[in-house]
């Protein structure tokens, strides 16, 4: 029994060392974002559906003047705790482009459960042309598009700070410690106070980026919960199974030692 | 060949006789269930993934605005990927619809039992024989031998109540699921 | 097959169809009774878990084909589709996404296991090349998946490797256009290789029983890489091996099962979590993890090689198909060696120095002059390094199979297992990345030049001269020694 207890506590062991954060690409620049500790992490690792509402909230009011979330659907809105009349109202204040109408032209209409967040420009190059140059990413999947990418997004909401002595800055551009490059055309989005806070949570630009980090991932990934809870039973079905595997196949093999 | 095929025959014919009192002890037969249930495991989610999606199911109700509807006016609108027809009915139509005796019908169903409000028709317009659309909507369209829906594809007659009359369809359209918002929206699924 | 002894069935129903169409006599033969060297390892086991994971991916594959589209406009988006909002769509796709890295890890595991233990000898050489063209052609079929979900890494990858063909001369460029079906990785390309990703699958699954048969003709290698002499020094497939393999795969399993549900993304790339913008290149394109030492291999090659250079290594080769691979040297007296060597060193050296150090002037050394050009080179190397693995069996020719008797081909082999795995390394760090004060592009080229000397080299020379440790008798005397 010995040797099928310790291949399977090497193939965890395995898993741990492959899949550790791992310190690379350290090109030119980049500065590695500190490790936070988030509510979704780990084996068992759920999201916090209050930081959920707080970050859909400064997505609202704050990230989607410029950023777009056209992956996620008001439909989805369901997983942050909201029930079907709330997420009715959220999207009823929305007006989205439908149509062609019988006469051939789009209209406007306020937005059902099905539809996709608006997003805040008709294009990427109308998004451009707004924005110096330069797109706002879609938000959609930004966590699992970056390297590290809830404490990168973390890391770049507070990382904005003075250029170093020696570095100089055009029009429109901003250091930040954690963009590779450092010169960052989005201007620093978040103050303290900015959003109201219903809920008594501090109104500080640390607890306003934890949470909208918390809300990105579960965006880009609004599966995880029910993704870990499948595992574990897949998990514990397959352990069971290498044991009884292993007894059969000593039994079988008995007389041939 | 490493081994000479006589030995090979040998051994088959030997292990032949050994399967017969084969051990199927406790063991092999839970590994054997567990791999089965492991295997539906799989499989499932596999197979369901077919079914209709969650983008999908969240179309599967559509709201449709018929103040624009004069009496005697129809339109079609999209649900489910099928023709819904809506048809704001003149008095004449609805009396038409309500004034047969039900028993002479093929599919044997009052007006009554097909409309919330006698002055909307709500049907799915797809013919109950083989699935084509009916023509009937457009003032300028053939409506039949009953004033509704004619299907041209084999000759299926439909009255002002989209109830078979004459041709080879089996069944009256099917009136899908619907309530009113309001006196004038139509919510369908 | 067909005709010859059939088994006995009780069941009447099994019996009627086996009188006349022998399916269930061939699974008995091949798999229920047939014998199977007693002393496997566990390594013998990835071949069995090679064909799970390939069943696994085309299973997964048939479903996500379902709800994919082939399109430059939606493929990306209909990726997210089935991630968001099909049914259990992000499972399937994580299956498959991390499926093929868990087949690599199997083949890779499989193709160490088979050099480890010489089962490429005679006479199981045609079975060793067959498995060598599974593995080309998984490894085609795997780079043309990368591109379905058209991200970053989709296109760009496709971008970089579409081009090495550039590099053949004359028809490069036409070849390339061809792959694309325009003048860049377009909506054509994606066409084609979404017909081609579901195409290929099934070629696999061909070769692999070409190489299941092959097997079943020769018997299965083992530990000891001495033939089973009789009964004795086997057993039956079934139930000995299927139920090992059984327990194998399941561990191998929990394995899969962690990535999937635990670290899903961390094999892939993030950027290809990004639309494919073909405006904008990714810093730092690197392909799949399976690929990077091949990838390394390619960079290696940052030389253009010149009229000097090549006469250099044609005077090396020479000397080596003389004095390593021949029993008695044919046409060069023993005498002519060391000047031969000597001035193919300075023919290769002036030929180096003279492309690296372009401002001497040294005759014929400039860029346009190469011969072979660095992009092609490289090329070259990569799939010469491919071509290795084919030409094995007639490069290692000693008569001892199993690395167990042959300490010096067991230490030069696991080198070569080292060196495989730091080739991965450099190949996923950027170009001008640095290990400590060295360059890596040097450690790259110096790891290059090890996999090529291992088989060019070492394994010819070894043939000749390894002793060897002497062999036991049969397997049943070496297991019941081991066990006493």
């Amino acid at each position: 029994m010995n040797r099928a207890v310790f291949s399977i506590l090497a193939i965890f062991a395995l898993f741990a060392v492959v899949t550790m954060p791992q310190a690379v690409q350290a090109s030119e620049g980049t500065v590695h974002p500190a490790q936070q500790s988030w509510h979704f992490d780990g084996f068992a690792g759920t999201y916090d559906r209050g930081a959920l509402q707080r970050g859909y909230k400064i997505y609202r009011e704050v990230c989607s003047a410029c950023h777009s979330m056209k992956r996620v659907h008001f439909r989805n809105l369901e997983a942050l705790g909201y029930d079907e009349s709330q997420i009715k109202t959220i999207a009823s204040g929305y007006n989205v482009i439908d149509g062609p109408n019988d006469e051939g032209d789009m209209y406007e209409r306020p937005a059902r459960p099905s539809d996709a967040f608006p997003s805040p420009f008709p294009n990427k190059n109308a998004a451009k042309f707004a924005n110096g140059g330069a797109a706002p990413p879609d938000l959609s999947l930004i966590t699992k598009a970056r390297h590290d990418g809830p404490n990168y997004v973390f890391g770049l909401l507070t990382g904005y700070e003075e250029p170093p002595h020696g570095e100089t800055l055009n029009d429109g551009q901003h250091w930040n410690k954690y963009f590779p490059g450092h010169k960052l055309a989005m201007a620093p989005p978040l103050s303290d106070d900015q959003v109201a806070y219903e809920d008594g949570m501090p109104q500080t630009v640390e607890q306003y980026a934890r949470d909208v980090v918390q809300f990105l991932t579960w965006a880009a990934d609004p599966y995880m919960e029910e993704r870990k809870r499948t595992g574990l039973k897949t998990l514990i079905f397959l352990l069971v199974l290498a044991g009884v595997m292993y007894a059969v196949k000593r039994r079988i093999w008995a007389d041939q030692h | 060949m490493t081994i000479a095929n006589q030995e090979l025959r040998t051994i088959m014919t030997a292990h032949t006789k050994d399967d017969e009192n084969a051990r199927r002890d406790f063991l092999q037969l839970t590994a054997g269930a567990m791999g089965v249930v492991g295997a539906a495991c799989v499989a499932t989610p596999l197979v369901n993934s077919l079914n209709p999606a969650k983008d999908t199911l969240a179309l599967a109700t559509i709201e449709v605005d018929v103040s624009d509807l004069k009496p005697g006016e129809a339109k079609t609108e999209m649900w489910q990927g099928k023709p819904v027809f809506i048809k704001h009915r003149t008095p004449k139509e609805i009396e038409e619809a309500e004034d047969v005796d039900v028993a002479t019908l093929r599919d044997k169903q009052p007006d009554s039992a097909r409309v919330q409000k006698p002055e909307w028709l709500v049907v799915i317009g797809v013919c109950t024989h083989l699935g084509c659309i009916p023509v009937g909507n457009k003032p300028t369209d053939a409506h039949g031998d009953y004033d509704g829906w004619f299907c041209p594809c084999h000759g299926s007659h439909y009255d002002t109540s989209g109830r078979v009359r004459k041709g080879p369809a089996p069944k009256n359209l099917a009136v899908p699921p619907y309530e009113f918002v309001s006196d004038t929206v139509i919510k369908i699924g | 097959m067909g005709s010859g002894e059939r088994a006995e069935f009780k069941n009447p129903v099994i019996g009627w169809i086996d009188e006349r169409l022998p399916l269930f006599t061939l699974m008995q033969k091949e798999y229920g009774v047939f014998p199977t060297p007693r002393n496997f390892n566990y390594f013998w086991n990835f071949g069995a878990i090679a064909m799970f994971m390939l069943v696994a991916m085309i299973v997964s594959g048939i479903v996500l084909a379902m709800h994919y589209t082939a399109d430059t406009e939606l493929a990306f988006d209909s990726v997210e589709r089935i991630m968001r909002d099909v049914n259990s769509g992000w499972l399937i796709r994580y299956i498959h996404m991390n499926g093929a890295s868990f087949f690599f890890v199997a083949v890779y595991i499989h193709i160490f296991r088979g050099m480890y233990y010489g089962s490429y000898k005679k006479p199981r050489e045609l079975l060793w090349i067959l498995g060598v063209l599974i593995f080309l052609l998984m490894m085609a079929t795997a780079f043309i998946g990368y591109v379905l979900p058209w991200g970053q890494m989709s296109l760009w990858g496709a971008t970089v490797i579409t081009n090495l063909f550039s590099a053949i001369p004359w028809v490069g460029d036409s070849i390339v256009t061809l792959l694309w079906g325009g003048f860049s990785v377009d909506n054509p390309t994606l066409t084609r290789f979404f017909a081609l990703h579901y195409l290929l699958p099934f070629v696999i699954f061909a070769v692999v029983f070409l190489h299941v048969w092959a097997l079943h003709i020769t018997g299965s290698n083992n530990p000891l890489g001495i033939e089973p002499k009789g009964p004795q020094d086997t057993l039956p497939f079934h139930p000995y091996y299927t139920m090992k393999d059984s327990f194998g795969l399941v561990l191998f399993v929990i394995l899969y099962a962690l990535f999937i549900f635990y670290a899903p993304d961390s094999l892939g790339h993030p950027d290809n979590y990004i639309p494919a913008d073909p405006l904008v290149t990714p810093p730092h394109i690197v392909p799949e993890w399976y690929f990077l030492p091949f990838y390394a291999i390619l960079r290696a090659i940052t030389f253009n090689m010149n009229i000097y250079f090549l006469a250099g290594i044609a005077g090396l080769f020479t000397l080596l198909v003389e004095f390593v691979w021949r029993e008695k040297p044919k046409m060069i007296a023993a005498p002519y060696a060391l000047p031969i060597l000597v001035a193919s060193l300075f023919l290769a050296a002036l030929g180096f120095i003279g492309d690296q150090y372009p401002t001497l002037g040294i005759p014929f050394t400039a860029a346009e002059d190469a011969l072979v050009s660095a992009k092609l080179g490289g090329v070259l190397a990569m799939f010469g390094a491919i071509v290795l693995l084919l030409v094995l069996p007639w490069l290692d020719t000693h008569p001892i199979r199993s690395a167990r008797f042959r300490p010096l081909f067991k230490w030069s082999f696991l080198l070569l297992f080292v060196v495989f795995v730091f080739l991965g390394y450099i190949g996923s760090q950027p170009a001008d990345a640095a290990f400590g004060p060295v360059p890596l592009s040097l450690l790259g080229l110096l790891c290059t030049g090890y996999y090529y000397g291992f088989f060019l080299v070492i394994l010819p020379f070894l043939s000749r001269f390894e002793k060897g440790r002497n062999l036991p008798k049969s397997i049943h005397e070496a297991v019941l020694g081991k066990g006493a």
